[in-house]
Formats: structure tokens, C-alpha cells, sequence
């Protein structure tokens, strides 16, 4: 069971091959979530988490929101991706406000990223030119508990022992080059292989 | 139960009652009860509800017509005259983790004094409230929350008041029903006694207050 969170992370559903028989949980109440639907066959009572309508797939269920969230905390969602606006050196991902900026809230990922078997960061290296990978997250954390994997348009970075780690490389990006807008102390190992898209 | 027009049943509310709202963005919402909150200016409202929706949609109309003094809600993201109230101190906003928004009503309805949870320990969530260990593992003790009246969405309802809802519609609303003084009902559709199943009930009837009869 999969939970993707909005922006980048709903990317992931168009990518997952069926044969994987992955069930994806939207927190508004559902698993089993299908694609957007054909103009005209939008149902109004069968959303997403953002409100936008979406289909069921067959053998989809729906359930209120403390199931739901039992779900979730409860460690039976087994790999939850998310969107991020810092990730630092410990894993320590920050998602939810900037201060005197934007308070959109919390929502459901705190739940997440304490609940959830395995926590994905899915969010672009850098914004305006500042890193959003950096040593120690200045904004809220989301959770004390770090996150397992961060993929970006640069890189896929891990924490193993520990430690953050560059693991991947996009294809045509270089280690140097994601030093270059990478705040935090990253760790690079003897060869970085390069993302298989 | 007793069946009444949606004017009655808000006629019941007054300025500055707790008011639980179901729903998740609007869906799932009790519409017609929230118009006529705005209709009769029910003012001076703390709402409980999962989020802020968007204006001129669910709660957003609440914020649209400065009705609101307190909010308690996971997200408010979506709704920037709630992000704008909230930075002019109009309304006071507790944003709180979705999941123990959801487990805190649950409490209240269930007659818990609260509940321990993982979620938002060492976080800006856990400021003022007890940690408490328990077998090497952190948790937070978040309290129940009840309400005055609870404002509830349902897809079914029959003539007793028994409730099943639609799809991702459900949401909060089967909570919500069960933690607040006076429980207000809009239903899709009202239908005779025995078309919802036994086993298809997902609120019973006696937790319904009010059911308002379809125009």
C-alpha cells in the first residue's frame, strides 16, 4: 500500500508498471485510486486529498478518516512518497510551513512521516538557486523521525549508517555538480552509478 | 430524529457555538446548513473541520462572510482568506496533524479524555502538551475534542435517521457524528426504513438530532 502525497509525488502513480499490483491509498478515504477521469465522468463525491476528482479502481474501498489515519500511523502503508521544502543531513524533512510566509498546514504528512513503513522525499535539488538540501532544516520539521530516501531531478540521496549518501545521479548531472547545490555535508562513495530511468 | 428545514435546525445554533463541520475540501460538506449559517449571520464561530476548503465552497463560506473567531484544522493551504484572517489575528487558527484531529473527535465521541500518539513528537505540535513514554517509544497526549453541534453530510439517510455516506465523502463525517451535543444531518438522499441494510449502516440513527427534509 502506497500514499502519494501532492505536486511532484502524484507523479509517481504514471510509473508504476500494473504487474506490481501496488494499491494506492489517498488519505481523503480511499484505496484503490485510479487515474483522472474522461471529461464528463468526473463523480463529485470521489476525490483526491487535494479535492480533484479521480476514479476507483476495481476492488477499491473507502473508509472514514480515523481508518484512514489508523492506516497510516498504524504501519500499514508501506511506502509513502512526499513532497519537500528542506531536507537535511539527518533525514529531518521540513514540509509544512514557512513562518510569516506560508502556513498551509500540516494535513496528513506528519502522520505520514511517523506512520509510514518507508518515507520517500520526491522535490526538486533547489529552489531559486538556495538548496533545499541542506545541513539542518531551519524551517518546522514535519517529523523527528528521518525520512529513508530523497529523489530529486539531480539525484537520489540515502541515509545508510546513518549518513546522507549520494547514491544515484540523473542521467548527464554530475557529482560536482550536485555538490554544487548541495548545502548539506554530502557523503560520496568510490562510484556513484547513474539513475535508470 | 426529528425532521426539520435547514432554517430550523440553524435557527438552534447560537453566535459563538462550537460547530463541527464534516468533510474533506468541500466534499462531503453539509452545503445547504452552512448557506444558511451565512443567511442568518451566525457569528463569533469556532469551527472544527479537517481544513479551510475554498472560498465560496464548503467552510470557505464560512471565511467569506467573516463568520469564524477560531478554526481547529489540519490544512488551510487552499483557502488564502483564512491565511489572510489568520495573519490580521481575525481568526485564531490550531493547526493540528489530520490523523490526531481525527483521533481527538473520535475520543470525544467514544467518552476518552484523550489519546497518545507518535505523531508530531519533537515537532512544533508537541509545544505545551505532555510526552509520555511507554515501552522505549514516544508519544504525545493530544485531548478529546467535542462540540456543540455537529454539521453532518450523509449520501443516504432513512426516515429514522439511520446514515451511509458515498465514497471519499464519508470522511469525517461518522466521527463528527459522534462527538458532538446536537448532531444536524443533510442528506443526497432520504429514503423509507429498510433500504439501508443492517449491516450497511455506518451511523445509527439514534446519534441524529436533526435530519433535513429534502426540498
Amino acid at each position: 500500500m502506497v500514499n502519494l502525497g501532492i505536486g511532484i509525488p502524484t507523479l509517481v502513480a504514471n510509473y508504476v508498471p500494473p504487474s506490481l499490483k501496488v494499491f494506492f491509498q489517498s488519505e481523503n478515504g480511499l484505496i484503490g485510486t485510479g487515474p483522472i477521469p474522461e471529461q464528463g465522468m468526473a463523480h463529485p463525491l470521489l476525490t483526491d486529498a487535494g479535492g480533484r476528482p479521480i476514479s476507483a479502481l476495481p476492488g477499491a474501498c473507502t473508509f472514514d478518516s480515523a481508518m484512514s489515519f489508523g492506516l497510516i500511523r498504524g504501519g500499514h502503508v508501506n511506502v509513502t512518497v512526499l513532497g519537500g521544502l528542506q531536507v537535511d543531513a539527518e533525514g529531518h524533512l521540513a514540509n509544512w510551513m514557512i513562518p510569516g510566509k506560508m502556513v498551509p498546514g500540516m494535513g496528513g504528512a506528519m502522520d505520514l512521516v511517523s506512520g509510514a513503513k518507508r518515507v520517500i522525499v520526491a522535490m526538486q535539488h533547489a529552489a531559486k538557486g538556495k538548496s533545499k538540501i541542506v545541513q539542518k532544516c531551519a524551517l518546522p520539521l514535519t517529523s523527528s523521525r528521518p525520512v529513508d530516501l530523497v529523489v530529486t531531478e539531480m539525484a537520489v540521496i540515502g541515509f545508510s549508517g546513518g549518513k546522507m549518501t549520494l547514491q544515484e545521479t540523473a542521467p548527464g548531472v554530475t557529482v560536482a555538480e550536485v555538490m554544487a547545490v548541495t548545502e548539506a555535508d554530502l557523503f560520496i562513495p568510490a562510484s556513484v552509478p547513474e539513475m535508470k530511468l | 430524529m426529528k425532521a426539520v428545514s435547514a432554517e430550523e435546525a440553524v435557527a438552534l445554533i447560537p453566535n459563538g457555538a462550537t460547530v463541527m463541520v464534516g468533510g474533506f475540501m468541500g466534499v462531503g460538506t453539509p452545503e445547504r446548513l452552512l448557506d444558511e449559517l451565512v443567511r442568518q449571520r451566525k457569528s463569533e464561530l469556532t469551527i472544527i473541520s479537517n481544513d479551510a476548503a475554498v472560498p465560496g465552497q464548503g467552510v470557505g463560506k464560512l471565511f467569506d462572510a467573516a463568520l469564524v473567531a477560531a478554526l481547529t484544522a489540519s490544512h488551510i493551504g487552499l483557502n488564502p482568506n483564512v491565511q489572510k484572517q489568520m495573519m490580521a489575528n481575525k481568526v485564531a487558527v490550531d493547526l493540528v496533524p489530520q490523523g490526531t484531529l481525527v483521533e481527538r473527535i473520535r475520543a470525544g465521541g467514544c467518552g476518552l479524555g484523550g489519546v497518545l500518539t507518535p505523531t508530531g513528537v519533537g515537532t512544533m505540535v508537541e509545544e505545551g502538551k505532555r510526552r509520555i513514554e511507554l515501552d522505549g517509544k514516544s508519544f504525545l497526549l493530544e485531548t478529546a475534542l467535542r462540540s456543540d453541534f455537529a454539521l453532518i453530510h450523509a449520501f443516504l439517510a432513512d426516515y429514522l435517521g439511520n446514515l451511509t455516506y458515498a465514497l471519499t465523502a464519508r470522511n469525517f463525517n461518522p466521527v463528527m457524528a459522534m462527538a458532538a451535543d446536537t448532531v444536524i444531518v443533510t442528506a443526497e438522499h432520504i429514503v423509507p426504513v429498510g433500504v439501508i441494510a443492517p449491516d450497511h449502516v455506518v451511523t445509527p440513527a439514534p446519534l441524529v438530532d436533526y435530519l433535513i427534509a429534502n426540498g
